[in-house]
């Protein structure tokens, strides 16, 4: 930046500025199209082959006849319904609980600050941890679980929590929200503080009761926290496979889409069936983050800047 | 405090409530631990006499000490590497501007968005060509995935927040943007390089599908893996007691991490979501 009039220099300064900027991001972008975009595209290509995964070389094309397979497999629809309860019932579940302790943890209290690294916890657990732990509590002779409800007089004979068909969807919820809802209610709560004390304290002198604060202040104002807060948990929630897969394996009453194609992947060995599964797990978790992201919009760009 | 007295009561009896909701299923892995025999057997609340015998077993009677260190390479290796590439990948999306900037943070958002799921045959097949299979090696690969679409979205984040000026001064002394880089911005991102860092660390250290799938042996296992697979001769005698031992030997150092870096992690989950 020698010669040349300052305006001249500073349009150069730019151009050299551009060129270091793409350098920089150059790394990034090869190490993502290696470890992202070469094995979506892989992955996509031999959902159309009738690959084994001993011998993906051998792979031959047989066009859509795996996604054909995929979906007259009634175990598919089950791992889809199975997936779509859980996403709906636990993301529900930890937006109204995460919301409640949000609340609590912004009221001014003793002993607020102990409470506000209690929340911490569940979600410092790893999740494979969390899985083992709750798989103890719900054992069926030993199982603490079982022993409180005794105790209390709500069960009269012990449950197979996890064994049964018609409670294992519930048990591993139930361990989701443990899990998660501490995360939705820290994002929640970093939202609640960015909310203006001044408008409570006016709305108190206009004599609005609790609830009608909550609803005219709370709700409007957090919006944009509430969308993030969904958007993130439901996408986590729709691809769940660890707490599925410890807790109870690959048992059909509970296997979702994520379990479903990994089985057909390594435990049948069957490269072609299992891709075919994965792509279509992107395809609907796809379309799901497009709705989504469509009808919470403008809390969402707002965010994004 | 103008709040009645009942009303004050019921609040102390939800935060009590919901404190015994989040911390007994930590706690009864603890008293698990520390039973053994047919202790395991009854529901005690208290630990009867507590006993160390399932954390000596956990290191002496299988390989958690090395699928520790293996937690640890994979876990290390990935963050540094993010780190690494996210700090520059940074810059140029937060303090340059150029067409086609938003596309990409979009993209990278995306990534960061997409399940692990939907890459798992190509990510298979990656590894095995490389040779990496059953190693810590692969499992560092494949994890940036998620680690360095996460770091380059924080640390853009808290890059735009510092002012434009900072610049101006080294520009005017004829530094390029490398040297920008290294001695302007990197001294200033510590903190954001500790948080993101220490998020992307976590999730490494907890990850499990691609761990479970991508290793056979204790040659390359992590932590999640080992725990996960922990057996014992049948379904119905799973050794109880090793398994709690195992989760609280690694739960521990998160939770302690947790609680010393509170505001930090607290600032970075928002950071990485609000924005992300």
């Amino acid at each position: 930046m020698v010669a040349g009039p300052p305006r001249a220099a500073g349009l150069q300064g730019q151009a050299h500025r551009v060129r270091a900027a793409w350098l920089f991001l150059l790394p990034t972008l090869a190490v993502l199209a290696a470890v992202a975009g070469w094995p979506l595209l892989r992955t996509v290509a031999l959902g159309f082959t009738d690959a084994r995964l001993s011998d993906l070389g051998a792979a031959r094309w047989v066009g859509l006849d795996d996604f054909a397979i995929v979906l007259s497999d009634p175990d598919w629809w089950r791992s889809v319904g199975n997936t779509l309860v859980f996403t709906s019932v636990s993301v529900s579940l930890e937006l109204v609980l995460g919301m409640a302790i949000a609340l609590v943890l912004d009221a001014r209290f003793a002993g607020r600050g102990a409470l506000r690294a209690a929340v911490l916890i569940p979600w410092a657990v790893p999740t494979v941890v969390s899985a083992q732990l709750w798989r103890w509590m719900y054992n069926d002779t030993f199982g603490v679980v079982n022993d409180l409800l005794t105790r209390l007089g709500l069960i009269d004979r012990p449950i197979a929590w996890l064994a049964d068909d018609r409670t294992a969807l519930a048990a591993v919820i139930a361990t989701d929200v443990w899990k998660a809802t501490p995360f939705m209610s820290l994002l929640l709560l970093a939202g609640l503080q960015t909310i203006p004390r001044e408008l409570y304290e006016s709305a108190s002198v206009d004599g609005a009761g609790g609830l009608r604060r909550f609803v005219a202040i709370t709700l409007p104002l957090l919006r944009p926290a509430i969308a993030v807060a969904l958007i993130f948990r439901t996408l986590d929630a729709l691809r769940v496979f660890d707490l599925i897969y410890v807790m109870t394996s690959n048992a059909r009453s509970t296997a979702t889409m994520s379990v479903y194609a990994r089985q057909q992947l390594i435990d049948f060995q069957d490269a072609g069936v299992g891709s075919a599964a994965c792509f279509l797990i992107f395809l609907v978790i796809g379309l799901v983050s497009v709705g989504y992201i469509a009808v919470l919009r403008p809390g969402f760009a707002a965010g994004g800047r | 405090m103008r709040a009645s007295l009942p009303h004050r009561a019921l609040f102390g009896l939800a935060a009590a409530a919901l404190l015994l909701f989040l911390l007994f299923p930590v706690y009864w892995a603890v008293v698990t631990s520390l039973k053994s025999g047919s202790a395991l057997f009854a529901v005690d609340y208290l630990p009867p006499r507590p006993v160390w015998g399932n954390y000596v077993a956990v290191f002496a009677e299988q390989a958690f000490g090395r699928n520790i260190v293996n937690s640890v390479i994979v876990a290390s290796t990935t963050v540094a590497v993010a780190l690494a590439l996210g700090l520059f990948a940074a810059y140029a999306l937060s303090r340059v501007t150029f067409r086609g900037r938003r596309l990409l943070l979009y993209c990278i958002l995306g990534v960061s968005m997409f399940p692990q799921i939907a890459v798992l045959t190509g990510m298979f097949e990656l590894i095995n060509r490389l040779g990496l299979y059953d190693r810590p090696l692969g499992l560092s690969l494949s994890y940036l995935i998620f680690t360095l679409p996460f770091t380059v979205w924080v640390l853009t984040a808290f890059m735009r927040e510092l002012p434009v000026e900072l610049e101006d001064a080294a520009r005017v002394d004829g530094a390029g943007p490398f040297t920008v880089v290294v001695r302007i911005f990197l001294p200033l991102m510590g903190p954001a390089l500790a948080t993101s860092g220490l998020l992307a660390f976590i999730v490494a250290w907890n990850e499990f599908l691609f761990a479970l799938t991508f290793t056979l042996t204790n040659r390359g296992r992590t932590v999640p893996v080992a725990i996960a697979l922990i057996s014992g001769a049948s379904e119905h005698e799973l050794p109880w007691g090793r398994i709690m031992a195992a989760s609280v030997i690694v739960t521990l150092p998160l939770v302690i991490l947790a609680l010393a870096c509170q505001r930090r992690i607290v600032a970075g989950l928002t950071a990485g979501s609000v924005r992300g």
